[in-house]
């Protein structure tokens, strides 16, 4: 990003958004509040959605089964965090956090193994073929959701928070008071730290590069010496690895799991890579960033339009700049 | 003549249901550069593509320094990967180029610098080497690629595949499309590469550049060889040139 003009202005919208809001609002302590929320989910659908569109841009392929990873590392945090019911009833927050990051890990290890699986049985026979891709990774996640039912059964499953992140932060805000969710402030502190350690490994490692080398020119990485398949099955692992972190956090977000979770928020995250630019990591965050807002701000100044505010802002989004936030070039 | 590095022998190529290659024979001696001439829709970028592993031939075979890399017949096959031909020590400068736009000029060449982990691993005599024939890759050194001219692209993927010491070089059509100036410092460069013995395979339609670097030619037409011979001799020849190239190739002169 040397040397040429940045694109801020995505950067600036999320920003002129924001600020937008306030007046509509009216309060400042509101705004806060859902601002904090906003940017909270917005963490959250980022890492469930990163994944998906590095694999929609290093490989072309349309996974749609992407969002039974995220259900299944919902389901595992439920399973951890039962069994870790002593750390999570501690009224220690440190003891709450080492429960929550142990279930993070259980998620992401077996959300990346059956990735694994997914890839090589389901996704590789399909490469190059689009409406295939649908078709099978479709089925892969109707068929993953079956076998989640069976594991831990159909019905809707509580996920508490623990001790520690439940209730709000006040902040004193002029004679008001604006509560921030505690379990916010950590989503929003993860989504940070996943968002820097992408960046990290796409700009500063070679790896990176030829991440980003194959999502522009998959034929000339492979030209140059480099054995695209391998890399992609990596970066398969991770993306499913990071929907099962997703995974848990939302749940946690939402404090209850079930079943169908992963179609629930399949669509939500197809919209933000589609915003994003189809293969940009930066344009899926700001994106998912937007999507958080405009969901919060809705919900608060006009809940009946909630249901179609992402799909909205899609559309606004698209008619302003048809390839996405970051459009990836030469594609 | 130096022993032959790179052969061809009876290659077809199938593109979907279009037969594209019928046959081809060809013979890449090591340090020189062979000219690949030829019409529009001849075959020429297909060779290519096909040497390179990036569409399989059907039949016929592909050596290089004696191992079959493509083609070949029965089950056992021939055909290697492009990842594992281009290992060989084979680079490919495609006609597209082939610039990774969103990447600097510098990380495109970390890229295909193998060897090297960071920019501070590639060899800095090679570097320095690469910078005084393409001035312009220094200038624009962490800029990203997509916004050099069309001549400047050009250099970097010419100069991508000379990062390295490569065994054999294939290169598509570098001049198309470019300024006589630009051209002149290219045809610069490559005389320079040529000093390196490195063996170089070279599509051209530009008469002018072809003359001014060919060792050997070798004229496709319809999917085959339909020539070879020495360039001095083809130079020589007007009967032979207007037979082989016609006027596609004396509009370009």
């Amino acid at each position: 990003m040397t040397g040429s003009r940045f694109d801020w202005i995505p950067i600036a919208l999320v920003a002129a958004l924001a600020l937008g809001a306030l007046p509509l609002i009216g309060s400042a302590s509101t705004w806060l509040t859902l601002t904090m929320a906003g940017l909270a989910m917005g963490m959250i659908v980022f890492i469930a959605a990163s994944g998906l569109t590095l694999v929609f841009g290093l490989m072309d392929v349309l996974n749609f089964g992407h969002g039974v990873f995220i259900a299944l590392g919902a389901f595992v945090a439920t399973t951890v965090l039962a069994g870790m019911a002593d750390s999570t009833a501690s009224p220690d927050l440190w003891t709450n956090l080492v429960a929550v990051f142990l279930a993070m890990l259980a998620a992401m290890a077996l959300a990346g193994a059956v990735g694994w699986a997914f890839e090589r049985v389901l996704v590789r026979p399909v490469y190059g073929q689009h409406l295939k891709q649908i078709l099978i990774t479709m089925g892969g996640m109707i068929i993953g959701e079956e076998l989640i039912k069976v594991v831990w059964g159909p019905e809707q499953r509580p996920l508490p928070l623990p001790e520690g992140l439940r209730g709000s932060l006040l902040i004193a805000f002029g004679q008001d008071q604006a509560a921030i969710g505690k379990y916010r402030v950590l989503a929003v502190a993860i989504g940070l730290v996943v968002l820097i350690a992408m960046l990290y490994a796409l700009n500063r490692t070679k790896i990176g590069l030829l991440v980003r080398a194959g999502v522009q020119d998959r034929e000339m990485v492979e030209s140059l010496g480099y054995r695209i398949r391998t890399l992609f099955i990596g970066v398969f692992i991770v993306g499913s690895a990071l929907a099962g972190l997703g995974g848990v956090m939302w749940g946690l977000f939402q404090q209850n799991v079930i079943p169908q979770i992963g179609a629930q928020v399949n669509v939500l995250i197809f919209i933000v890579i589609i915003i994003g630019g189809l293969g940009s990591t930066l344009g899926c965050f700001i994106g998912a960033l937007l999507v958080g807002l405009v969901v919060n701000y809705a919900g608060y100044l006009a809940p009946i339009v909630v249901t179609f505010s992402s799909i909205g802002l899609m559309v606004l989004v698209l008619l302003w700049r048809p390839q996405g936030l970051y459009p990836v070039t030469s594609r | 003549m130096s022993a032959t590095l790179l052969k061809l022998d009876a290659v077809h190529t199938h593109i979907g249901a279009y037969h594209i290659l019928h046959g081809v024979d060809l013979d890449v001696p090591a340090g020189e550069v062979t000219m690949l001439l030829g019409r529009n829709g001849a075959g020429k970028t297909t060779t290519l593509r096909t040497i390179m592993g990036l569409w399989a031939a059907s039949s016929g075979a592909v050596q290089f320094d004696g191992q079959t890399i493509g083609g070949g017949s029965g089950k056992s096959g021939g055909q290697r990967s492009t990842p594992d031909i281009a290992r060989l020590g084979i680079a490919y400068v495609p006609e597209s180029m082939g610039i990774f736009g969103d990447l600097t000029v510098r990380e495109n060449l970390l890229l295909a610098a193998r060897g090297a982990r960071r920019a501070d691993d590639i060899d800095t005599t090679r570097l320095e080497w690469l910078f005084t024939l393409f001035p312009a890759l220094k200038k624009f050194w962490l800029y990203p690629a997509g916004k050099l001219s069309g001549g400047q692209k050009q250099m970097l993927s010419v100069a991508r595949a000379m990062i390295e010491p490569r065994r054999l070089l294939l290169i598509d059509e570098p001049s198309k499309g470019l300024a006589p100036s630009i051209v002149a410092n290219l045809i610069e460069a490559l005389r320079e590469l040529k000093r390196t013995q490195t063996t170089v395979l070279l599509v051209e339609q530009n008469f002018s550049v072809a003359k001014a670097l060919g060792d050997r030619v070798a004229v496709m037409d319809d999917g085959r060889v339909v020539h070879r011979g020495a360039m001095a001799e083809l130079i020589a020849d007007d009967a032979m040139q207007q037979r082989l190239l016609g006027l596609s190739l004396g509009a370009h002169q």
